[in-house]
């Protein structure tokens, strides 16, 4: 499964996610739910917030998640090894639920960049068999 | 009777008074950014704090950008 195709998902499962995009550690964008220009914005913007997390703080722990909540709505910054995950919410969402949909998405956007290693070792135990 | 009836009346009032009042609590939340570490460990930083007015621009960019 591809970026687009994990997003598209996401925001099916998800009614409280409004915006999404899927980018790696240099900002190049994997996937959006946005327009590109509203994309790139976003991804930038994510980016900076994990940034800036992570000179907060002073032991140099590495920052997995953020979230910003305001007035007007939430901000969700997940990173997974180089590759992040950026999403907008409404005021008041369900926190938790929202991180969840988020890894998940992370995690079968990052299967679909694999190469296809079960086909192989299913080749390898067939071979096996037949020798 | 009356006395019974102006007395729900006035409880039902009085309940109605205070989800108004506390829906207009929750409604002024203040602002804050959770940043989660690798460890587990989850740091709050809250609206009026030097790391949240260095983190709730960038969010609130973010959310502009989508508004745009």
């Amino acid at each position: 499964m591809d970026a687009t195709q994990a997003l598209a998902d996401l925001t099916e499962i998800s009614s409280q996610v409004e915006a999404a995009v899927l980018f790696d550690e240099a900002g190049v964008l994997a996937g959006s739910t946005l327009p590109d220009e509203a994309a790139a914005r976003l991804a930038r913007a994510a980016a900076e917030l994990l940034s800036r997390a992570g000179e907060l703080v002073e032991d140099g722990a590495e920052v997995t998640q953020v979230e910003a909540s305001t007035p007007e709505g939430s901000v969700f910054v997940v990173r997974d090894g180089p590759r992040r995950i950026a999403a907008t919410t409404g005021p008041d969402p369900t926190i938790g639920l929202v991180f969840y949909d988020l890894k998940s998405c992370l995690r079968v956007a990052a299967a679909g960049e694999k190469p296809r290693r079960r086909r192989a070792a299913k080749k390898d135990e067939d071979g096996g068999d037949a020798a | 009777m009356r006395r019974k009836a102006l007395g729900l009346a006035g409880f039902a009032t009085g309940i109605f008074a205070g989800s108004v009042l506390y829906r207009r609590t929750l409604g002024r939340r203040r602002a804050r950014v959770d940043v989660y570490f690798g460890d587990g460990s989850m740091i709050t930083f809250v609206d009026g704090s030097p790391e949240a007015e260095a983190l709730l621009p960038v969010a609130r960019e973010a959310l502009s950008s989508i508004a745009r």
